[in-house]
């Protein structure tokens, strides 16, 4: 070993700076705390939390516990990114792609949409959606059926429900197929490397993915109804939509203005992406007799995704975090239920806060691992 | 005559297909133009249906006609290929010009025709549009806060004067060019400080530290003079001496106080607020982040491994987490892990967070910038014998802060864009201040307004913004 002291001194002096520091934060947590009569401990978290949500993905009231509750706004998180993620991709990739438009109203159009949702704070945005845009929308007793079923009130929005019979022999039937195109794709993969046959791969999954639950509701007895919202009077002039499921607009404000403000940065992304590949693949992959359809497929797509997926992997994670400001327009995610009103009733602060931002960072670090995976998936061999 | 294949227009029948199809174009455009401006619907004698589509199927039939290759005329090409190149591209520029035209009559209904701009009170809002007169009463509110109105003639001098020492950049001679880095990094922002703590805060209260801002300052100034050997010692030495002589020996708190100086009231920052708030604040955090932004990308890229283990330990942490659990950290955390008697004003303490948010994002885009230069230039640095600071300071980091400037520029951006979340702990900026004046009792109703006006301010601020820093781009473009 040759550790030389120049090498040592400054690791050293830093390890001791960041010790010192936290050593001090630590030292007066405890004196605070004892001087407050506070005592540490993640106890509370079995306890009575006596506290309702107004909207939540699992059955919860005031009896359930706290931890009940964190599990309630974690939900309700996850919810809303997922929800979010999706519709702001196909957004992205949408005005993305229109941006690389020929056509010079289509390109100035996404470019118009994109300059002007990325320059306006989140927030405003939530906001604006929030207490100006759909306090605008219809009472329910006025509001007009969209399609017949759906409606859009000021309450939220009124979607029919679901109601299976035998939903589990649905989902084994839809589990089977996913594992038989898996199967097939491996399969076609080795037929193809040994025998140079194509199978059609994508047009049997798409027939097994149908069939099977299709299957499943002739013979397996599975039963889909729906249940659509009815209008319903509580008094004089108050209604109300009884059945179905009820989006509150709390939700529809934050998903709209999360994907909206998610989707122009994705949209950069992807053009960035496209423009990136080298217009001679296109040429040279053409002039070796492939159509439009596999150019784009075998030889544009790999590579534009390769430059396309980290930088969109950081726009998924900034609609995740982004999804916290919820709170400021009382949907009740993980930030209200839990650093809000958990914290004001319990005091816990240092314990409740440090859940939370555990919390965002596991799923920040999840979302980060599993796009890297794909990413080294899709990245080019080396040898 | 010859035959006219209508199923394919040519060049044989240029005139005739030219003619026909902007003839139905028109129609098909005049038909929305009249229901959109003046309400009245050409097509009315049809159908609900019919008369809904026929704009779009005439315009379609007559952006097919026009469609001939190689016309001639040089207008009509130039329309074909950018806005008609087949007919998926002339379906989308189709409905794209009908939504614009329908558009344009209840916007500029809503902005100006209708809006009520004249009075004072909530009366006079009794059209359909909007409320002008509410931005125009609360705007004092929107741009100040709750800074007493007297009082505000110092955030307006502090910010002009701000404004004219930042622009000294654009002025400054060839002579005095090699300093305006120091100048912009180290003393601007003291002066700023300074202006901000004395003047929009007001009182005597942080004299103290003031002390060790003018020492450092002069400090630094007379270093220029000091032989290079002594350099050293002098900054070891000088700037407490003059911290010390400062305070104790020239009592300057006497001559203030004798000369009326802390005239001004003290204005605690839970009132400050609004626009200028977002500017402060902005303006703090884009300093300090910067500088820890750095540190940590220099960290990061460290030979030490315990220094290396720490930045990213750092750096992952703030990026991991949002803004809005990091403010409530700031607010109700933080307090704990103070000693009992030591209070932080809760400005100081979202600064402080969103900078030290912010700085790990600044550092990822400088590790960036690092990791992007070829490593001849590290070797060629190390090859004319300079040692890691020389290395860094000026070989290494001019290049790579240059290549990164539209990602530091984002991070601005992004910053300013997350000044609103600050009402977590209790400060209301404009759009804190927005949502205080829409539950104001006597000017309810007026949500719209309000959040169209910040949407607007924003806007113009961040697009200016990015398009500085896209020019900044391309003057500091180097080819390599």
């Amino acid at each position: 070993m040759n550790l030389k002291l120049k090498d040592i001194v400054p690791q050293l002096i830093t390890v001791i700076a960041v010790v010192l520091i936290f050593g001090f934060f630590t030292y007066n947590a405890q004196i605070n705390m004892e001087n407050r009569g506070i005592d540490f401990g993640y106890g509370f978290l079995s306890q009575e939390s006596s506290f309702d949500v107004q909207f939540s993905l699992i059955e919860y009231d005031g009896s359930h516990s706290y931890f009940r509750a964190y599990l309630v706004g974690l939900l309700n998180t996850i919810l809303v990114s997922v929800i979010g993620i999706i519709i702001a991709t196909i957004l992205g990739v949408i005005v993305g792609v229109a941006r690389l438009s020929p056509n010079y109203l289509i390109n100035k159009f996404a470019a118009f949409y994109v300059e002007f949702f990325r320059n306006i704070p989140l927030l405003l945005q939530i906001f604006f959606w929030y207490f100006a845009a759909l306090r605008a929308l219809p009472l329910p007793q006025d509001a007009e059926a969209i399609f017949g079923v759906f409606f859009l009130t000021i309450k939220g929005l009124y979607v029919p429900a679901f109601i299976w019979q035998n939903f589990s022999i649905f989902f084994y039937s839809l589990v089977a197929a996913v594992i038989a195109i898996i199967v097939i794709r491996i399969h076609a993969k080795k037929v193809q490397e040994n025998q140079g046959k194509q199978i059609p791969v994508f047009f049997i999954s798409l027939g097994l993915i149908f069939i099977l639950p299709l299957l499943s509701f002739l013979i397996g007895g599975v039963k889909l109804s729906f249940e659509v919202p009815v209008l319903k009077q509580l008094a004089t002039t108050s209604f109300i939509y009884e059945g179905g499921v009820s989006l509150p607009p709390e939700l529809i404000a934050l998903t709209l203005s999360l994907s909206l403000y998610t989707a122009t940065f994705i949209a950069e992304c992807v053009r960035a992406g496209i423009q990136g590949v080298g217009k001679g693949q296109k040429e040279a992959a053409a002039s070796i007799g492939l159509t439009p359809n596999q150019v784009l497929k075998l030889v544009i797509m790999p590579q534009a995704l390769r430059i396309i997926i980290p930088p969109t992997t950081n726009q998924y994670l900034n609609l995740t975090k982004n999804s916290s400001l919820a709170a400021a327009i009382a949907y009740p995610d993980l930030v209200l239920v839990f650093a809000g009103t958990a914290l004001m009733q319990t005091g816990k602060a240092i314990e409740i806060v440090s859940i939370t931002m555990f919390t965002y960072l596991t799923l920040s670090i999840s979302i980060s691992i599993l796009m890297n995976w794909y990413n080294k998936r899709i990245a080019i061999q080396e040898k | 005559m010859s035959k006219i294949n209508f199923l394919k227009p040519d060049r044989a029948n240029l005139n005739t297909f030219l003619y026909l199809g902007s003839f139905l174009f028109l129609i098909s455009f005049l038909d929305v133009f009249f229901n959109s401006f003046f309400n009245l619907n050409l097509t009315g004698f049809l159908p609900n249906f019919l008369s809904f589509v026929l704009p779009l199927v005439l315009g379609f039939i007559g952006l097919y006609f026009i469609r001939i290759e190689y016309s001639g005329i040089k207008r009509l090409d130039l329309l074909n290929k950018h806005i008609n190149t087949n007919n998926f591209n002339a379906v989308l520029s189709l409905l794209i010009i009908f939504v614009i035209i329908k558009s344009i009559p209840p916007i500029l209904s809503w902005f100006v025709v209708d809006a009520s701009f004249a009075g004072d009170s909530k009366d006079v809002c009794t059209g359909s549009g909007a409320c002008w007169t509410y931005i125009k009463v609360w705007m004092r509110r929107f741009m100040y806060g709750m800074y007493p109105n007297a009082e505000q003639w110092r955030i307006n001098l502090s910010f002009i004067s701000l404004v004219l020492l930042g622009s000294v950049g654009y002025f400054a001679t060839d002579k005095f060019k090699k300093y305006l880095t120091l100048y912009y990094v180290v003393i601007y922002p003291l002066i700023a400080f300074l202006f901000i703590f004395f003047f929009i805060s007001g009182g005597p209260v942080f004299f103290d530290f003031s002390y060790g801002i003018i020492a450092a300052i002069l400090s630094i100034v007379i270093g220029f003079f000091i032989p290079g050997r002594f350099k050293f010692y002098y900054f070891l030495t000088v700037p407490l001496a003059l911290y010390i002589i400062l305070k104790y020996f020239l009592f300057f708190e006497e001559y203030i106080e004798l000369g009326k100086l802390d005239g001004l009231n003290w204005v605690e920052t839970g009132a400050w607020g609004g626009l200028s708030l977002t500017f402060i604040i902005s303006f703090f955090c884009l300093i300090f982040c910067f500088p820890i932004g750095m540190a940590f990308a220099l960290g990061r890229r460290s030979g030490f491994p315990l220094i290396r283990y720490i930045s990213v330990g750092f750096i992952e942490f703030w990026r991991g987490v949002p803004l809005i659990t990091v403010l409530f950290m700031s607010a109700v955390m933080f307090p704990m892990f103070l000693p009992e008697d030591f209070f932080i004003d809760k400005l100081v303490r979202a600064i402080i967070a969103i900078s030290l948010f912010e700085a790990a994002y600044v550092a990822e885009v400088i590790r960036g910038g690092l990791q992007a230069l070829p490593r001849g230039q590290y070797e060629a640095a190390k090859s004319l014998g300079m040692g890691y600071w020389k290395m860094h300071i000026f070989v290494i980091l001019p290049q790579a802060l240059k290549l990164v400037i539209p990602g530091i520029a984002n991070t601005f951006l992004a910053l300013v864009k997350d000044t609103p979340l600050i009402f977590v702990v209790g400060l209301l900026e404009i759009v804190g201040m927005l949502n205080l004046a829409k539950t104001n009792p006597e000017w309810l109703g007026f949500a719209m307004e309000g959040y169209v006006f910040a949407a607007i301010i924003f806007w113009i601020i961040c697009y200016a913004m990015s398009k500085y820093s896209y020019n900044l781009e391309q003057k500091y473009k180097t080819d390599r």
